[in-house]
């Protein structure tokens, strides 16, 4: 059966990988090779790049790194950030990602998802959702979208129910939806279970987790309540607190299918 | 062209680095073509694929690829979408495809519990020894990403392994000198690039 996927979000500012705490206060980590194949060797399953600089002041991600990255990965990898037509995705895909991600120009303009599906296909087109709950009707029941979030200046409330949003990408196309909760984000109290499960209760195709990782149980619990088939996280696995390989052993005997991290340097040989 | 080389036809999709990049990891010169003459005279080669069958196939047929495909004689792997344009139909826009396993590609139901595309890493139930698939157990691991496929409930004779998502889907496939895997081995870690050994190493 098919195994629940961890993947570790690699938010990138200027060639370079940085976390911020609720979405602000950015601060380098690390460079994106070295990143890269750090979690490669530990077993990730896939990895995101995300570059929360390029939507908000209207320029495309420096590119040259998703070949440097492509070369180096022998596993799937997405790009996002900076992805406002065809030709954009065209240029990630080609240099050798498998997926691209489109958040505010989608919200924009929704028929991107539409044109992006038409031409590469489902599969290769993410949608990521940055949501939180709408605080006016009480207890979290509903949500709302968010955009320019990489942005303090620009970013604010969408007009637009997350829920709704969410139907409406899948039906335009959208082949996996990254849903990313953000009050939970970069606090690392665990994943907003209600949020994930009322968006897994309508969503057909994968649905990713985001915001909130913080220990093993979060991801455990993540996977078992909500239902979801992917959690993705940031600073509990660059700061080397939660090792992949330790995370997935936790799953398993907690019963959650993953793919074990790969033995160091073996080849696949019997 | 280099005996040794892979040819890689240019089947428009947008991913083909990918696949370049796997072979420059194991070693091994691979070019990118979509000429029917360069084909022709190939040792071995890779038919990629991603995005729809119908867009796939009218650009095989415009270079005139669908037609040397279908003569070529030596080991040829199709991958993902190339797996299942070597099929006879696909419902994707109800396309004729290649015609070179027996067989029909139809849609997964979407549901919550069994979210369609089948994206991820699943394991493969080995039905026929194959070259392909040598040293590749029931605990190697694959990365797929198809919201298409070739059912497997039951066995067919060109079927090599498959794989379960709540329903049996084709993972490996062999007919003759055509070769298909459903998952990606460019993108499958060391268990993918034992499959592109493997296919290197077939005469």
């Amino acid at each position: 059966m098919l195994a629940r996927r961890l993947i570790p979000c690699l938010d990138v500012r200027d060639g370079q990988v940085v976390k911020g705490v609720r979405f602000r206060d950015h601060r380098v980590v690390g460079d994106i090779l070295g990143l890269a194949e750090r979690y490669r060797d530990e077993g990730a399953d896939e990895l995101v790049f995300y570059d929360i600089t390029a939507s908000p002041q209207g320029r495309s991600v420096d590119r040259s790194w998703v070949a440097r990255v492509a070369r180096v990965l022998d596993i799937p990898f997405c790009v996002a950030g900076g992805i406002r037509s065809v030709a954009d995705a065209e240029a990630v895909l080609a240099a050798g990602a498998e997926k691209v991600s489109v958040n505010s120009p989608a919200l924009e303009d929704p028929s991107l998802i539409d044109r992006l599906a038409r031409r590469f296909g489902s599969q290769c087109v993410v949608v990521g959702i940055d949501s939180a709950a709408d605080v006016s009707v009480g207890p979290a029941t509903r949500w709302r979208v968010h955009r320019y979030t990489g942005d303090v200046r620009r970013s604010g409330e969408a007009d637009r129910d997350t829920l709704e949003w969410l139907r409406e990408a899948q039906d335009r196309g959208a082949g996996e939806i990254v849903l990313n909760c953000m009050g939970s984000d970069g606090v690392r109290r665990g994943y907003d279970i209600a949020q994930l499960t009322a968006a897994r209760d309508l969503c057909r195709v994968p649905l990713v987790a985001s915001g909130g990782a913080g220990e093993a149980a979060h991801f455990i619990q993540v996977f078992r309540d909500a239902g979801v088939d992917a959690a993705l996280a940031a600073s509990v696995f660059h700061s080397g607190e939660l090792p992949i390989p330790q995370l997935k052993s936790e799953l398993r005997e907690a019963g959650v299918l993953v793919r074990p991290p790969a033995p160091k340097s073996a080849p696949a040989q019997r | 062209m280099n005996r040794d080389e892979t040819l890689i036809i240019d089947s428009g999709g947008a991913n083909v680095s990918s696949l370049l990049f796997a072979f420059e990891r194991l070693d091994t010169p691979a070019r990118l073509s979509n000429d029917p003459a360069d084909l022709a005279r190939a040792t071995r080669a890779v038919l990629p694929g991603v995005g729809a069958a119908g867009d796939a196939m009218a650009r095989l047929s415009a270079s005139g690829m669908d037609l040397a495909v279908r003569a070529f004689q030596g080991p040829l792997l199709g991958i993902c979408l190339g797996m299942q344009l070597l099929f006879e139909r696909s419902d994707e826009g109800d396309t004729q495809t290649l015609g070179l396993v027996p067989g029909r590609v139809s849609a997964l139901k979407p549901s919550p519990q069994l979210p369609s595309p089948h994206m991820g890493w699943n394991t493969l139930q080995s039905l026929r020894d194959d070259p392909l698939l040598a040293g590749i157990g029931p605990d190697d691991w694959f990365y797929f990403v198809h919201g298409y496929h070739v059912a497997a409930d039951t066995d067919f004779p060109s079927l090599l392994a498959r794989t379960d998502y709540g329903t049996a889907i084709a993972a490996a496939v062999r007919c003759g000198n055509f070769f298909g895997v459903q998952f990606h081995p460019e993108r499958s870690g060391q268990a993918g690039a034992r499959v592109l050994r493997n296919f290197l190493e077939l005469r």
